[in-house]
């Protein structure tokens, strides 16, 4: 039970989060608590590349990544803050590399691009070459060097400390209460500005590319502290996950040549996307490859199907791509540079998440009303530059661009502004009395079985396809585990390292999360990027040209308002690839 | 098929000294060793601890010793190391509660050798200009992900914990070999300390170790020569 105080606390070690503390430190006192260690955190499993309009290959401009990413979103990003992404995507990684981020390189020394899904030429004429990567580990690369960078910088870490509630008081965020892991002890953090960039939610799902501690944390708090969540419905499904095991096989195998196969051996994506092929956007692949297994095309009869990369020879798998090669043969036993790779779409990526606007401030509206001294950026954050369908590449750009403009922005927000008096001293014992109830439960159930209940009926009814059926049928069983949820027990009692503990409070989190997107899935009565109605199946830019808010109300109940879509230089047209 | 795991168990606040758990669980052979503990975590004793994050050997957070050798538990198949797998702590640092250790020692070694590109010159408006040439160089070393299983696996760094262990060393080697940093010198000098490089004694435990299959022991070399090479 300790009490600290800083200007600004940045909760989460990704990306997102230690870009904002290395700006937020320059010019005010900041403290980042994360639950893991930062170098744990899952911006190291980003494989394929960063994205950025260097033209470095070939001619590239930022307005073409814009279309791109405009055109990916399906019409629903906010055109403002896409043009602000992709402007300063070009600048961010030339900073990037002044801080050693090592890419690979082109003959002549610059930074080397590949193609990935979506991004083109001239506004959608070919692929393009615009993925700035290293190998297939640059999201190692990226969060290697930005830890580098804030320690040679002396930004200040508490980590495993899990944040476990906001402090929240009349529209002002005035710091947070976290969950020593350690020791067990809960602190106050007291802050001017408080930063959340937790991440994704992806283990609502039971096949997914995300790690286990990916539960939506800093999401579910702001739901329960009354702060809507923007386009939840929209989760995508990346097309290339290992059979069974959701491990991610990075876009950038067909960013290189590699194509996917049914059971005929036949080049499927030809019939469903007749330009770009393979190299569609996210959620029509993945479409593509349920339609082709429902029609019984999927490898023997299963669930699965091909990407072939026996092509591409030993050379280029073994340099660019030798972390999949290498996932492949110790999880399959296989040799992608003779065998195909079995491949599912996996839970991936929140395209929803804390409505934010360009300079990561947490807004709670449609007149973008902000939390005073509350921001979010990464994953966790919605701002929204991925709309209803977000580009490979996308989501590192989106981390450093708005995590640095957050950074900046909350550290000259406390430079301006007085510390504010917390004046509900009951919320430490509050969060106290929660984790006590857990302790002392007494009754049957098992987190790891609702867990898994939940991850199923999410797999089920919540994933590539939907009916407003089979989503109705989610909420009721998401209901039905929320309820059981109060009669867990948790057989750990101790207060060193009890991980018992917080993944009790994790599945707490996770099952409000999966509730929240269930409820704006069953809501959006349209099709559109990554969320697919068949009941529903045309996007209807009439009445669902929108962005969805959804908010917990004081007595548990759901409402919905919406906000509307920032046009400014591409109208919504049809989208074909 | 089933498989008895034993697990090496403490709990400062039960405990007064570690024991062994024995546990018969239920799996498939091409599952990972970390789907068995996950396994006992969830159905059988909720109170075995263990650090875990991504599942698939990028993260670094679940090194520990396997039946004898230090391994990532999530990328060690069950196939590998069936009908009985022993798991233990990593060697070298201090025990907090059955599988963690204190990472900190090992952290504090790896912020002694300045792991962070030195370079003061005004850089230029677009990137620095590096070969492929000069890229690979260090090519190697960049894939680090400071999980500790290659330096608690070190005898010299067990016998001497101040030792700045391999990991370390690989860390600086991944600068000192960059044509963009200016730190070279700096991190010989520290490296060529009592408690530096030449603590190595090219034991290869630690290139054996490394679930990223760097050639660390070859690194170290490298690390050694621009030290004998800088002193003349
Ligand atoms: C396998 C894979 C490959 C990918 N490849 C690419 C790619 O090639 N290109 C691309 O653009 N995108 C890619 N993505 C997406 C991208 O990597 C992620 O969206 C992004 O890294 C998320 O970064 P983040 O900073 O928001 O969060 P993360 O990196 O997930 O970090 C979350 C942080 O929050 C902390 N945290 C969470 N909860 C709490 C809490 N309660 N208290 C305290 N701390 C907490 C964690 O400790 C962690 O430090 C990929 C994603 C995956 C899964
Ligand atoms: S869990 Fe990440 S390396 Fe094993």
């Amino acid at each position: 039970m300790a009490y600290f105080q800083y200007d600004c606390i940045v909760v989460g070690a990704g990306g997102a989060g230690l870009m904002a503390a290395l700006y937020a430190s320059r010019s005010a006192s900041t403290a980042v608590l994360s639950k893991l260690y930062p170098t744990r955190s899952h911006t190291g499993a980003a494989q394929g590349g960063i994205g950025a309009a260097l033209g470095n290959v070939e001619e590239d401009h930022w307005e073409w990544h814009m279309y791109d990413t405009i055109k990916g979103s399906d019409y629903l990003g906010d055109q403002d803050a896409i043009e602000v992404l992709c402007r300063e995507a070009i600048d961010v990684v030339i900073e990037l590399e002044h801080m050693g981020l090592p890419f690979d390189r082109t003959p002549e020394g610059k930074i080397a691009q590949r193609n990935f899904g979506g991004h083109t030429r001239n506004y959608g004429e070919a692929p393009v070459k615009r993925a700035c990567h290293a190998a297939d580990r640059t999201g190692h690369m990226i969060l290697q060097t930005l830890y580098q960078q804030c320690i040679k910088n002396h930004v200040t870490f508490f980590d495993e400390f899990q944040v476990l509630d906001l402090i929240v008081e009349d529209g002002v965020c005035k710091g947070c209460i976290a969950y020593e892991i350690a020791t067990g002890e809960i602190h106050t953090f007291h802050a001017k500005a408080v930063m959340l960039a937790t991440g994704g939610w992806g283990k609502c799902w039971s096949v997914t590319s995300n790690a286990f501690t990916l539960t939506g944390d800093g999401a579910a708090i702001c739901l329960r502290n009354g702060i809507p969540l923007e386009d939840m419905e929209f989760y995508q499904f990346h097309p290339t996950g290992i059979y069974k095991l959701g491990i991610l096989i990075t876009e950038g195998v067909r960013g290189e040549g590699g194509v996917l196969r049914n059971n005929l051996g036949e080049r499927f994506m030809e019939r469903y996307a007749p330009t770009l092929k393979d190299l569609a956007s996210r959620d029509v692949v993945s479409r593509a490859i349920y339609l082709e297994i429902r029609e019984g095309r999927g490898i023997d009869g299963k669930e699965y199907v091909h990407l072939d990369a026996t092509h591409l020879g030993r050379e280029v798998i073994e340099k660019k791509l030798p972390e999949i090669a290498d996932f492949v043969r110790t999880y399959l036993g296989l040799d992608p540079v003779t065998q195909p790779m079995p491949v599912q779409p996996t839970a991936h990526y929140a395209m929803g998440g804390i409505p934010t606007d360009v300079d990561a401030r947490v807004i709670v509206d449609a007149q973008n009303t902000p939390v005073y001294g509350l921001y979010a950026a990464g994953e966790v954050a919605c701002v929204s530059v991925h709309g209803a369908n977000r580009l490979g590449t996308n989501s590192l750009v989106d981390l450093v661009v708005f995590g640095r403009r957050g950074g900046r922005h909350m550290a000259a927000f406390a430079n301006e502004i007085d510390l504010q008096p917390i004046q509900d001293r009951d919320r430490e014992k509050r969060v106290r009395d929660q984790l006590e109830r857990l302790l002392s439960g007494t009754g049957k159930e098992k987190v790891a079985t609702l867990r898994k209940e939940m991850q199923k009926i999410m797999m089920d009814n919540v994933s590539v396809f939907r009916t407003g059926e089979g989503l109705q049928e989610a909420v009721d069983k998401l209901r039905e585990l929320k309820e059981r949820y109060q009669h867990i027990s948790v057989e750990d009692k101790g207060k060193q390292f009890n991980q018992d503990l917080m993944e009790a409070v994790e599945l707490g989190n996770l099952l409000d999360i999966a509730e929240a997107t269930a409820l704006s899935a069953l809501n959006r009565t349209e099709s559109r990027g990554a969320h697919s109605r068949e009941d529903y199946p045309e996007r209807d830019d009439k009445n669902w040209l929108k962005h969805t808010l959804i908010r917990r109300q004081e007595d548990g109940s759901y409402c919905f308002d919406y906000k509307p879509v920032v046009i400014t230089k591409f109208q919504p047209a049809e989208r074909k690839y | 098929m089933e498989v008895t795991v034993r697990i090496k168990r403490y709990d400062p606040e039960k405990d007064g000294e570690p024991w062994w758990g024995e546990y018969k669980v239920e799996v498939d052979e091409t599952d990972r060793v970390l789907d068995a503990l996950h396994y006992i975590k969830w159905y059988q004793d909720g109170t075995l601890t263990f650090r875990r994050s991504c599942g698939h050997g990028i993260c670094g957070s679940d090194a520990m010793r396997i039946n004898g050798y230090n391994r990532l538990a999530c990328k060690v198949l069950i196939r590998d190391v069936a009908p009985v797998i022993t798991v233990e702590p990593l060697l070298g640092l201090p025990v907090i509660k059955d599988l963690v250790v204190d990472m900190e020692p090992f952290f504090a070694h790896y912020r002694a050798v300045m792991p962070w590109l030195i370079n003061d010159e005004p850089p230029p408006p677009r990137e620095r200009l590096q070969s492929p040439e000069e890229r690979e160089l260090f090519d190697d070393t960049t894939k680090c992900i400071l999980c500790a299983a290659c330096t608690t696996s070190c005898p010299a760094f067990w016998l001497r914990g101040e030792y700045v262990g391999p990991a370390a060393i690989v860390q600086a080697h991944r600068f000192i070999f960059d044509s963009r940093d200016r730190g070279a010198v700096q991190r010989l000098e520290i490296l060529n300390a009592p408690d530096g490089v030449w603590r190595c004694r090219t034991i290869f435990n630690c290139t054996n170790a490394c679930p990223r299959e760097i050639e660390i022991t070859k690194a170290i070399a490298e690390v050694k020569k621009a030290l004998i090479f800088s002193r003349l």
